[in-house]
């Protein structure tokens, strides 16, 4: 395929992942360069581990005969860091809300909520591949990764 | 010894991974040398600081020979750490004679004004939402710059904006430079780029376990 229409499916791709990637992502593509062709590969590889880890501790901690929610506070409170970290919006504001049940602590709300912090993490990771896909095939072409606006 | 350091040192504490990578790589765009570390106990073992106050009431930054300090010109802290908070860290090196001159800026994701103000009373000397971002980053330079001038044990000191320039040894390399004024043009191979590493005995850091980036 051709380097620039492969830019342009890369630029109508992130485009389309306005509602799943905020400003944030935006961000981090302003840092990579030449020095750093990884960076954004590499901040979202970490991103993907520390978030699988994450939903495991939480799966864990909810399974509980004795839930301890501050812990599962604190669980969350990391993943809405990282989520806002890499500009994943709907992750963070899942969180926003897991926090908030977790405050009632009410165990099955807080099931619910994991559920829907889980199903937005696989949707935003989703995405991600196929945007990293679409940018590794760009530099394989020979091409430079278009710059975003903002 | 006289230090003419183009180039600021910024100590980055945050428990986060992705956080750690993503500060460093704000300082390194912005030529900062960047040690990033996860807690606030590793950050003030970095820093030198000792339990033992009296330990702690010599300047760490006169090179004493046998003393393997780093100097850190700034230290940039996430608020929410588990053990030590960033707080509490700003409170240990606002307490400590050695320390005290450093400025700190906190980060924290949340927006909680009382935290803010508490922070900003105890000497911080900006608090930064996350995500940080490139801009905020440009705001530190000039708390780095103040605490230098305000340095007074050093000589005075000839504030060089050549980005190429690295090390402490340069004052020494201009001497040397405006006497052979008129060689080639090739003086840099003389200056120690940061691409040699740093100075042996200077700036690294003997710590283990440390992130230490300074490329």
């Amino acid at each position: 395929m051709e380097v620039d229409q492969l830019q342009r499916s890369f630029l109508e791709y992130t485009n389309s992942l306005f509602r799943f990637l905020d400003g944030q992502f935006g961000q981090l593509q302003l840092l990579q360069d030449e020095s750093n062709p990884e960076f954004v590969f590499e901040v979202v590889s970490l991103f993907f581990e520390d978030s699988e880890r994450i939903l495991n501790d939480l799966t864990l901690a909810l399974d509980q005969q004795n839930v301890d929610f501050k812990k599962i506070d604190a669980h969350v409170h990391q993943f809405k860091g990282s989520s806002s970290s890499i500009g994943a919006q709907r992750v963070r504001n899942a969180c926003i809300a897991f926090r908030n049940f977790c405050e009632g602590q009410n165990v099955e709300a807080c099931r619910r909520c994991l559920q829907q912090v889980k199903q937005e993490y696989l949707l935003v990771k989703t995405k991600l591949e196929a945007l990293l896909r679409l940018e590794q095939q760009i530099l394989a072409a020979g091409g430079v990764i278009p710059m975003l606006d903002s | 010894m006289a230090a003419t350091e183009a180039q600021f040192h910024v100590l980055a504490v945050d428990d986060s991974l992705i956080d750690r990578k993503l500060i460093e790589r704000l300082l390194k765009t912005s030529s900062y040398q960047v040690t990033t570390v996860d807690s606030g106990s590793k950050a003030l073992e970095f820093l030198g600081w000792n339990e033992d106050e009296r330990a702690n009431s010599n300047e760490a930054f006169i090179s004493s020979k046998n003393q393997q300090v780093v100097e850190v010109n700034l230290v940039i802290t996430d608020y929410c750490m588990p053990e030590m908070t960033g707080y509490d860290l700003l409170k240990k090196m606002k307490e400590s004679s050695i320390l005290k001159n450093i400025p700190v800026v906190i980060m924290s994701s949340e927006n909680v004004p009382s935290r803010i103000n508490r922070c900003l009373e105890e000497g911080a000397e900006e608090f930064f939402l996350k995500p940080v971002r490139l801009s905020d980053v440009n705001k530190l330079k000039p708390h780095m710059m103040k605490a230098k001038s305000k340095d007074v044990e050093k000589p005075e000191k000839q504030e060089k904006q050549d980005n190429n320039e690295s090390t402490e040894e340069a004052s020494s390399e201009i001497q040397l430079q405006t006497q052979q004024s008129h060689q080639t043009a090739q003086s840099n191979n003389k200056r120690k780029s940061m691409d040699d590493g740093p100075t042996p005995d200077r700036t690294r850091p003997r710590y283990s376990g440390f992130t230490v980036m300074s490329n």
